[in-house]
């Protein structure tokens, strides 16, 4: 499938911004899911000041703003060629270990509710009780925007019983590692058949399954990715591969705006 | 190359080296008032604290004004942050972040001004010793600056350390001549009254200048002579004159040396010609007391400007 | 338990090295030389050669005692240690360009995957990232100590921001101010180009897309830090520029200082701040003594950083008990020197024996430095020895334990005389596109009769190190 997305955000500041760095995972790369077609960022306000590939593969850019303006546009758009590969997103590659995908981060840390959460996924094969763990995480997690924020440990989300979708990924994360799998965050886009325009950026988790690789899970829609989906960046969770994060220096305030459409 | 933060390091270490001096010198006027002038003794200390720009803070903490107590506040007391003691201690940790900046013989000098002082005022100061103490202050801190003239390159770190010697002394000279202004006005002035010989000798002691005002004026203490010396003379060296031709000259050489002029360059320019074309009388005729807080004011601006321009913060 | 001294052993009288000073020492007279050694604690005072004490209450500036008798290593003697010390570092590097890459050490079982997993020194965000000339470690301090006549061990490597090297540079200026008779009767080998080599070591390893000489600056926490002295002194003797983290800022694309004309570009940083605190955009968000995205600038290789972030997993003391099995692993060789026997409590058998035997052995946090948090049994009362092994029974894995091994001494002078005290040895290393050991290093003397911890921040001093020029 063929999508084009355009995913723009806007940041607006009541002040001139004394120093301000963001980073930004916004460039989708190819792979066994995909293959990028064209793809570019378009930035305004703001100087592109390095780009690198970070330890876990994302083409990563930093920028800078100093002074004035007082708004910044970053504006990352292109098309993607996508395959339905039933969830299956291939070997693990790259030098970040296995073993480091399943341990936990502050985010995603086990307590009791991750743990109770793991061991009700039951018996089967890897990819029965993924599947199962998945589900339950549906149910027990409402999808409810305002609840959270990107700094809620997935144990706080799961005993909330709401969030969005990096609750939904983190709480999936958390628990797969807790059963033993390697996993980790993937952030991206998602064409929702609803509508062209998204409420924001899309997350899902990945277990490694032995002899699969990675499979995708997608908790909050309750279904493996297929090809309405386009990953961005991986890490371990959302500090890892959030789309933009960053510094702010002095007094300003900052207001933001995204949009997101993905159409075919 | 120089770092902004080292360059505010050096500006700051030679205002607090020129501010613990100043303490000292001011709380050697006021005791030389005390000592023969009994009955107004607790003005003089107040005059004394207001050359200081510290009456406020004194008076949340003392009731009288007394030597022990205006001393005590002045010279050592590390609550108050422009005491001798404050000072010094301030201008040593800018002394060790600017530690590369400086020559060894500098350093020594300030590290040990700093550990004698330390010494000396880590009691309160029995009134006898009180002389001792003043001249060990004026005797640490003349170590300093000889040192720091004996070895220092004459650079861009030189440059900036005077703007800072020049910038406190001015603005001290100012502050002193500002309080007791109204001693100096010609319309309240008793001539030869004694009451007047000693606020104007008390001024120039405030300044080291009791002595050598007689070479240049040879005679009597005359309010316009004095204002005159303090203000216009170009070769006393806490004169406002004095002070702004070498803020002018420095800010010439960093000028020079970069390339490239500020607005402080303007600044100090604009207050240099003022001063270069003033005569006393013009000064008196405007208001004596408005041309100081003028001064003061601009003073402030021009320190200000030095900060920005070079990228202190 | 006699220890080996290593002027004057019990059993063969004086040693080689030793007999020109001797020599020179039965000349003095006595008086004199207490004299001079109150002339070198007021040279230290007055330059403001101090390091602050954690934990003290009045803002502490204290000096490290220094002592007059140098300990003295004779050109033989050096040219073993350097060998061992060369063949470690070279070891260190490959372990840790291992450790962000393949992890064939890890893969080969050659050391426990859970030391490297569970170990807060190993910084993923290193992952891939292959500094110039290979080298992560660059400035390494290993500690050495001794026993016997041919017998040196190493206690410790230090390959994240080792300290001391400005008292072994301050030590030897001292030593020529004070004796310089000596110097001209005993050849001794120099120590005061350090600095040079260190730019130079430094410049070699600057990016490769530096254009023309490199800008180098010396990154320091700031003037309360306990090594400000020793910042400011290798900044000053390289002629770099000594700055803190509120000076830098990302600027086109590189690291660049806040100068009284502009951003001016840096190439090659030698921070001494800790890694945790470096990159408050990549690591602790709080942190004010870093520079945001310094990390960024790194990994698109625009900058190079020294010692690299993330060299702790190689010094780690739990780590540090696999160097012989990681020495032969990378070097295809035995390891020169040698490790002390260790005890890792992570390992029931070995926390059993360690239980059992507290009394007699010194224990040591894992990620501890510095001497804090550590117990040396014979020198502790019975209630500590308790106190620690509820410690230790309640985190094992935090520990590890080695034998109180009679460390040699070597005399300092007191008021009675010469009089033995147990040493150890740090000599400094420089890794670029080659390895350079200054002849030398710090020796930190523990000042108490008998005691073992030569710890300055625990009442150790130090001596002027002499390698003879033999």
């Amino acid at each position: 499938m063929r999508l084009k997305i355009t995913h723009r955000t806007e940041y607006r500041y009541d002040a001139p911004v004394q120093y301000l760095l963001q980073r930004l995972r916004l460039l989708p790369v190819s792979g066994h899911t995909q293959t990028v077609q064209s793809w570019g960022l378009n930035i305004d306000g703001a100087r592109e000041e390095v780009r690198f590939t970070d330890h876990f593969g994302n083409d990563t850019r930093l920028l800078s703003v100093e002074g004035e303006p007082h708004a910044i546009t970053i504006e990352a758009s292109g098309d993607v060629l996508t395959r339905d590969t039933t969830g299956v997103s291939g070997p693990h590659h790259g030098f970040a270990p296995l073993w480091l995908f399943a341990q936990e981060t502050p985010l995603t840390a086990a307590g009791e509710g991750i743990r109770e959460l793991a061991g009700s996924a039951g018996k089967g094969t890897d990819i029965e009780r993924l599947h199962r763990l998945m589900g339950t995480i549906g149910e027990r997690v409402a999808y409810k925007p305002g609840a959270t924020t990107v700094m809620t440990p997935a144990e706080e989300a799961l005993a909330l019983k709401t969030g969005v979708c990096q609750d939904h990924s983190h709480i999936f994360a958390a628990a797969a590692r807790a059963m033993g799998f390697p996993a980790r965050y993937v952030s991206g886009y998602l064409m929702m058949d609803a509508a062209v325009e998204q409420a924001a950026s899309h997350a899902w988790a990945e277990a490694h399954v032995q002899g699969l690789g990675w499979v995708a899970f997608d908790a909050a829609n309750g279904i493996s990715p297929d090809e309405r989906y386009v990953r961005v960046a991986t890490g371990r969770d959302y500090r890892d591969a959030s789309p933009i994060s960053g510094i702010l220096l002095g007094q300003a305030d900052e207001k933001l705006a995204v949009t997101v459409t993905v159409e075919q | 190359m120089l770092l902004g933060r080292t360059a505010n390091g050096l500006y700051w270490m030679n205002r607090y080296i020129e501010r613990a001096e100043n303490m000292a010198r001011l709380v050697d006027a006021g005791l030389r008032m005390a000592l023969t002038r009994t009955q107004n003794a607790s003005e003089e200390w107040n005059s004394v604290l207001l050359s200081a720009g510290s009456d406020v803070a004194f008076t949340q903490k003392y009731q009288d004004y007394t030597a022990a107590n205006v001393s005590d506040f002045l010279l050592r007391d590390t609550s108050n942050p422009s005491s001798t003691m404050s000072a010094i201690e301030t201008a040593r940790n800018n002394a060790r972040m600017v530690r590369t900046a400086l020559t060894r013989e500098t350093w020594e000098s300030i590290n040990e001004a700093w550990m004698s002082l330390k010494r000396m005022l880590a009691k309160p100061i029995d009134e006898r010793d009180l002389p001792t103490v003043l001249d060990a202050i004026k005797r640490e801190t003349a170590l300093i600056r000889g040192s720091f003239y004996g070895t220092m390159l004459r650079n861009e770190i030189f440059d900036f350390s005077q703007l800072g010697t020049y910038v406190e002394r001015a603005d001290n000279t100012a502050r002193i001549l500002d309080v007791k202004y109204y001693v100096l006005l010609p319309s309240i002035s008793w001539v030869g009254s004694t009451l007047d010989n000693y606020q104007w000798e008390s001024i120039l002691r405030s300044v080291s200048a009791h002595r050598s005002y007689r070479w240049v004026y040879d005679a009597d203490y005359k309010p316009t002579n004095i204002a005159d010396y303090l203000i216009l003379n170009v070769r006393m060296p806490r004169s406002l004159t004095f002070c702004y031709r070498f803020l002018a000259e420095h800010l010439k050489f960093l000028g020079d040396d970069y390339g490239e002029r500020h607005a402080c360059h303007a600044t100090a320019e604009k207050t240099q010609a003022m001063l270069r074309a003033g005569s006393i009388k013009d000064i008196f005729d405007a208001g004596l007391h408005e041309f100081l807080a003028n001064f003061i004011r601009d003073n402030t601006r021009l320190g200000d400007e030095i900060a920005q321009d070079y990228r202190f913060y | 338990m006699a220890a080996f001294d290593e002027m004057l052993p019990e059993v063969s009288g004086l040693r080689r090295p030793y007999s020109a000073y001797d020599r020179w020492l039965k000349e003095q007279d006595p008086a004199r030389l207490t004299e001079k050694m109150q002339d070198a604690e007021r040279v230290f005072r007055k330059t403001g050669i101090t390091f602050a004490v954690y934990g003290e209450q009045e803002a502490s500036e204290r000096l490290i005692p220094f002592d007059i008798v140098p300990r003295i290593i004779s050109g033989n003697e050096w040219r073993r240690l350097t060998q061992g010390i060369e063949q470690r570092v070279q070891a260190l590097n490959a372990f840790l360009d291992d450790i962000y890459h393949r992890q064939e050490i890890l893969r080969a079982g050659r050391v426990p995957r859970e030391l490297v997993a569970k170990n807060e020194a190993f910084l993923p965000e290193m992952i891939g990232v292959r500094p110039p000339a290979g080298v992560y470690t660059h400035i390494i301090g290993v500690d050495i100590v001794r026993i016997s006549e041919n017998e040196f061990y190493v206690l410790e490597d230090n390959a994240r921001t080792p300290s001391g090297v400005s008292y072994m540079l301050e030590n030897r200026e001292t030593m020529m101010q004070l004796f310089p008779e000596l110097f001209q009767q005993i050849k001794v080998r120099p120590v005061e180009n350090y600095p040079q080599l260190l730019r130079q070591s430094l410049a070699a390893v600057r990016p490769q897309s530096t254009k023309g000489a490199p800008t180098i600056a010396v990154l320091t926490p700031g003037s309360y830090n306990s090594a400000y002295f020793e910042h400011a002194f290798l900044a000053d003797q390289m002629g770099v520029q000594l700055v803190e983290g509120q000076d830098l800022r990302v600027v086109d694309g590189h690291v660049a200082m806040r100068t009284t004309e502009g951003y001016k570009q840096i190439d090659v940083l030698y921070r001494r701040v800790d890694d945790s605190f470096l990159d408050p955009l990549t690591f602790r968000p709080d942190s004010a003594l870093g520079v945001p995205g310094i990390m960024d600038v790194y990994r698109a290789g625009n900058i190079t950083i020294a010692n690299a972030p993330g060299t702790g997993i190689a010094d780690d003391k739990a780590i540090y008990s696999y160097m012989p099995e990681i020495v032969e692993f990378y070097t295809g060789r035995k390891a020169i020197l040698g490790n002390i026997p260790t005890w890792r409590c992570s390992e029931p058998d070995s926390l059993k024996y360690v239980l059992e035997h507290i009394n007699e052995l010194v224990i040591k946090e894992v990620h501890g430095s510095g001497g804090y948090g550590m117990l040396v049994g014979p020198a502790a009362t019975k209630k500590e020895c308790q106190d620690f092994a509820k410690k230790l029974a309640a985190k094992p894995s935090n520990y590890i334990a080695q034998p109180t091994l009679a460390l040699s001494t070597c005399p300092i002078l007191t008021e009675k005389g010469l009089s033995p005290r147990h040493v150890d040895l740090r000599p400094y290393v420089l890794v670029s596109d080659r390895i350079q050991i200054v002849p030398g290093g710090l020796t930190r003397v523990a000042l108490k009769e008998g005691s073992l911890v030569v710890n300055s921040s625990q009442g150790g001093g130090t001596k002027d190190t002499w390698v003879l020029d033999d």
